[in-house]
C-alpha cells in the first residue's frame, strides 16, 4: 500500500530528464506517478478494488494502489488509484497544429482593418444545431467580452451579429448570405455522443454546396474544439479554452488579407 | 417590522413589490383576453385526450388543428369536445380518436345547448381534476409518513438521453443522498410545438419530456424512496412552446418541481412574449393546484450578463415572477425563485457579494423555497478548483437557508455528470451542510459593512428598475432589452401565430376548478 507521508519506495530508476522518454512526474523525475479515478459497475469491496488494480495494470501502470474506494449504489463503486506509468513518449517527435498568429489587441485590430481592409468586416456567430449554450459565443461576441477582453460587438470596423443558440445550419448560411458575412463563428458547447462533429461537418458540406465556403473565414470554437480538429473538419481555425475575441479577430482580419477576401 | 440581518429598508421592499404587482396586473389584462394553441391542447390533455396517430402526431395537436380548420378555435376546444360528447355520448378520448381517423368532423356536429355542453365537460373535468388533487394528497401522505427534510434539498440532474439509463443514475443518486431528481430535457424540445409520446431512449444533452418518461421515473423514485424511507422529489421542465401541456402531464404523474418562468422562454428561447405570458398563466394555475414547486430562471440572466453589474435584474425579476405566480394562485410556499453563484472567482470579496445577494433573497421572500444554482459560467475543466468553487457555493446555501440546492459538479464544462461526479458533489455538500449547520444563525453582519451595503445597493437598483418597467410596461421593457441585455420584439419570436383572442362565450372548465387552490 501507500508509503504514507514519507515514501520509502525504491527510487533506483534513472532520475535524469530524458525528453525522448518523457514520463509523468510525481515528486521525483521519471517516477511516472499518475492518479486515476473510475467507477465500476460492481459492489464496493476487496474484489472491486482488485479489479480496479488489474485495470490499472492493463493501462500500463505498475504498482497500482487503491487509495480510496466507496459505494455509489449496491452495484456501483468508486475508486481512486495511484501508480507509476510504464509508458513513455518522445517529446521531440510531437507536432501540434496551433493557430499561428501574433494576437493584436482591439485597437490593433481596428487599425489593421482601417489600413488593410478599408471597410467594415461582417462577422456572424451562433451556437448551431441542438446546442442551447451561448456562453462561448457570448464571451467572444458580446460587447462586454470576457475576462477583460472586449467582445467583437465593441470593435470599430466590425459588424458583429450574434444569432444566439439552436440555430440550424441552413438558417445560419441563409443569414450569412443575407448579411454578406466575411467570417462565420460556430460555437459548440454541450454535446453528447459527438453530435458536434456531425453538426460541424454538416455545415461545411452545406457551405460547399452553396458555393460560399471559399468566400468566407470559417471558425469553430468551444471547450472541446482544438485547432487541429477544426482544420481536419474543414474549418480555417479552431479556438478552444483560453482564447478570446482578440485572438479570433486577429485571425479573421489577417486571413481575409491573406486570402484576398477584402 | 421584519427583522433583517442586512438592515434592509422594508419601505423600499414594499415599494418594489407594489410596482411589481402593477406590472403583473397590467400584463394580466392581456392574458385574460387570450388563449393559445398550447393552452387548448392542455385542456385536451386535462380532459383525458392522449396518444398519437400513425404519423406519431399527438392527438391533442390533431384535435386543436382540426378545430382551427373545421371550426372556430376562439370558442375553445371545451365547446367542441363538450358539444360532441352531448351529441355522441363518447368520451373525449374516443372523440379525439374518431377525429384522427377522419370519422368525425367537430365543425359539422349540430350545436347543443350551452348549459348541456358545460355539464358534460364539467363532469369529466372534475374527475380528472380529482386525479390531480389525489396525486397531491399522495405526495402529502408520503411526506407525512417519511417526514420532510429540513434545510437544503439536494437537487441533482440526470441527462443520459435514455430514460432507462436515467433511472439507473437517479436511483444511485437518491441512495447517495439526492432529494430532488431533475431529468434534463433534450436540447431543442422547448421549440417543439408538440409533446413527444412514449418512453424514449434517444436525446441530446438530455431526455425528452414525455408523460411515459415521467411515469417511469416517478415509479422508480417511489420505489427507491420506500427503500430509503425518504420521499424523492421529481423535477422537469415546464417551459417552451408546450409549457402548460407539460404542467398537465406533470400534474397527472405527480411531479413535484417544475422549471416554470414567466420570462425565460422569451429571453432565452426567443419564444414570442404574448404566447409565453398566456401559456405561463395556465401552466402556473395547474402547478399551483397540483402542489408543484416552480423554479424560476433568474439564474440564467447571470450566465449571459455580469453577476455583479446585473444582480439587481435578478431581484427585479424575482419580484415580478412572484406577482405573476400569485395571480395564478400559486402560493409563495411553491415559488422556487431562482438565483445563482456566478461571480467571477477572481473577484476580491466575491464571496461576500454572493452571500449578500443570497441573504437578501432569503429575507425578501421569506416563505419561498429559493432555488440556488451553482457556478457554471466560470467552471473551467480544472476539476480540483471547481470542487472548491462548489464548496464556497455550498457554504452560501447553508448560511442563508436556500432550499432547492442544485448540486455543483466539478466536471461542469466537461461532460454531463458521471455517476461518481454526483457522489463527490453530494459528499462535498453534506460535509459542509453538517459542519456549518447553524453558522448562519450564529453570525450577524456589520452594519455599514460590505455585505449590508451591497444588499442596499442591489435592492435600490432593483426597485428603480421595477419602477421603470412599471412606467414603460412589460412588453416595451422586453423590447428594450432590460433583462439579460436581450431585446425581443413584441411580434417576434416563435409561437405568435398560436395566440388568439377568446370569444365572449369561450370557456375553460379548469380555470374555475383549479383556482381555489389546494382543495
Amino acid at each position: 500500500m501507500s508509503g504514507g507521508l514519507y515514501s520509502t519506495e525504491d527510487k533506483s530508476f534513472d532520475t535524469k530528464l530524458n525528453l525522448k522518454k518523457l514520463k509523468p512526474y510525481g515528486d521525483t523525475m521519471n517516477d511516472g506517478k499518475v492518479q486515476i479515478s473510475l467507477t465500476l459497475p460492481v459492489p464496493a469491496d476487496e474484489k472491486g478494488a482488485e479489479a480496479a488494480k488489474e485495470l490499472a495494470k492493463k493501462m500500463g501502470i505498475s504498482e497500482p494502489a487503491v487509495s480510496h474506494y466507496g459505494s455509489l449504489d449496491t452495484h456501483f463503486s468508486f475508486y481512486v488509484v495511484y501508480g507509476s506509468l510504464n509508458h513513455t513518449v518522445d517529446y521531440d517527435e510531437i507536432h501540434v497544429e496551433t493557430v499561428d498568429i501574433e494576437t493584436m489587441d482591439m485597437y490593433g485590430v481596428q487599425n489593421f482593418i482601417k489600413e488593410n481592409i478599408k471597410r467594415d468586416v461582417v462577422i456572424i456567430g451562433a451556437s448551431t444545431g441542438t446546442d442551447a449554450h451561448t456562453v462561448g459565443i457570448d464571451a467572444v461576441m458580446n460587447m462586454k467580452g470576457y475576462a477583460g477582453h472586449y467582445g467583437l460587438e465593441r470593435y470599430k470596423g466590425i459588424e458583429a451579429y450574434n444569432l444566439g443558440s439552436q440555430v440550424e445550419n441552413e438558417e445560419f448560411i441563409k443569414k450569412a448570405i443575407e448579411l454578406k458575412a466575411d467570417a462565420l463563428l460556430v460555437s459548440q458547447t454541450v454535446t453528447q455522443k459527438n453530435i458536434h462533429i456531425q453538426n460541424l461537418t454538416h455545415l461545411v458540406e452545406l457551405m460547399e454546396a452553396e458555393g460560399i465556403r471559399d468566400k468566407v473565414v470559417l471558425i469553430a470554437g468551444g471547450p472541446r474544439i482544438s485547432h487541429e480538429l477544426a482544420k481536419e473538419l474543414g474549418y480555417d481555425a479552431g479556438f478552444g479554452p483560453g482564447k478570446y475575441a482578440d485572438d479570433v479577430a486577429t485571425f479573421i482580419v489577417e486571413e481575409m488579407v491573406k486570402r484576398e477576401l477584402v | 417590522m421584519q427583522d433583517s440581518k442586512l438592515h434592509l429598508d422594508w419601505d423600499v421592499v414594499a415599494d418594489a413589490r407594489k410596482s411589481a404587482k402593477n406590472i403583473a396586473v397590467d400584463v394580466q389584462t392581456y392574458i385574460d383576453d387570450h388563449s393559445t394553441v398550447s393552452v387548448e391542447r392542455t385542456i385536451c390533455r386535462l380532459l383525458g385526450i392522449d396518444g398519437i396517430d400513425k404519423f406519431e402526431v399527438p392527438l391533442p395537436n390533431i384535435v386543436v388543428e382540426h378545430i382551427e380548420k373545421e371550426g372556430n378555435l376562439t370558442l375553445g376546444v371545451s365547446h367542441y369536445i363538450g358539444n360532441a360528447m352531448v351529441e355522441t355520448g363518447l368520451s373525449p378520448q374516443e372523440i379525439a380518436e374518431k377525429v384522427s381517423h377522419g370519422e368525425l368532423n367537430l365543425g359539422k356536429v349540430s350545436t347543443h345547448d350551452a348549459f348541456e355542453i358545460k355539464l358534460a365537460i364539467d363532469k369529466i373535468a372534475r374527475e380528472n381534476t380529482d386525479k390531480i388533487a389525489n396525486n397531491r394528497k399522495d405526495r402529502e401522505s408520503y411526506l407525512e409518513r417519511f417526514g420532510d427534510k429540513t434545510g437544503p434539498l439536494l437537487y441533482l440532474i440526470v441527462a443520459t438521453g435514455n430514460i432507462y439509463e436515467d433511472v439507473t443514475q437517479a436511483v444511485a443518486a437518491a441512495k447517495q443522498g439526492a432529494d430532488i431528481i431533475a431529468v434534463i430535457r433534450s436540447t431543442g424540445q422547448s421549440l417543439l410545438d408538440y409533446v413527444p409520446f412514449g418512453a424514449t431512449t434517444e436525446g441530446f444533452g438530455g431526455t425528452l419530456a414525455t408523460q411515459e418518461n415521467f411515469r417511469i421515473m416517478r415509479k422508480a423514485l417511489d420505489e427507491v424512496g420506500e427503500e430509503l424511507g425518504r420521499y424523492i422529489r421529481l423535477c422537469n421542465y415546464c417551459s417552451g412552446l408546450c409549457m402548460p401541456e407539460i404542467a398537465a402531464m406533470g400534474a397527472f404523474e405527480r411531479l413535484d418541481v417544475m422549471l416554470n418562468d414567466a420570462l425565460y422562454g422569451i429571453l432565452f428561447r426567443d419564444i414570442n412574449m404574448k404566447r409565453t405570458f398566456v401559456d405561463q398563466y395556465f401552466s402556473r394555475i395547474i402547478n399551483g393546484f397540483a402542489g408543484v414547486i416552480i423554479n424560476t430562471g433568474e439564474d440564467n440572466y447571470l450566465t449571459t450578463a455580469d453577476a455583479i453589474e446585473e444582480a439587481h435584474t435578478v431581484l427585479a425579476s424575482q419580484f415580478i415572477n412572484e406577482q405573476f405566480a400569485l395571480l395564478a394562485n400559486l402560493p409563495e410556499e411553491q415559488q422556487g425563485l431562482g438565483h445563482a453563484f456566478e461571480i467571477h472567482p477572481d473577484t476580491e470579496n466575491g464571496f461576500l457579494l454572493e452571500l449578500s445577494q443570497a441573504q437578501m433573497a432569503r429575507e425578501i421572500f421569506p416563505k419561498a423555497p429559493l432555488k440556488y444554482m451553482p457556478p457554471t459560467k466560470f467552471m473551467t475543466g480544472d476539476i480540483f478548483k471547481g470542487h472548491v468553487q462548489d464548496a464556497l457555493f455550498n457554504m452560501v446555501t447553508i448560511m442563508t437557508g436556500q432550499r432547492l440546492h442544485l448540486m455543483g459538479m466539478m466536471t461542469e464544462a466537461i461532460h454531463t455528470p458521471f455517476m461518481s461526479d454526483r457522489a463527490l458533489a453530494i459528499d462535498n455538500a453534506q460535509y459542509i451542510f453538517k459542519n456549518m449547520k447553524d453558522f448562519g444563525s450564529e453570525i450577524t453582519f456589520k452594519k455599514d459593512g460590505m455585505i449590508v451595503n451591497r444588499a442596499k445597493e442591489v435592492l435600490e437598483k432593483g426597485r428603480d428598475l421595477i419602477k421603470e418597467i412599471e412606467t414603460t410596461g412589460m412588453f416595451d421593457t422586453l423590447q428594450k432589452g432590460k433583462f439579460a441585455g436581450i431585446k425581443r420584439p413584441i411580434d417576434g419570436g416563435k409561437g405568435l401565430n398560436g395566440v388568439f383572442v377568446k370569444d365572449t362565450t369561450y370557456f375553460n372548465p379548469f380555470m374555475e376548478l383549479m383556482i381555489g387552490g389546494d382543495k
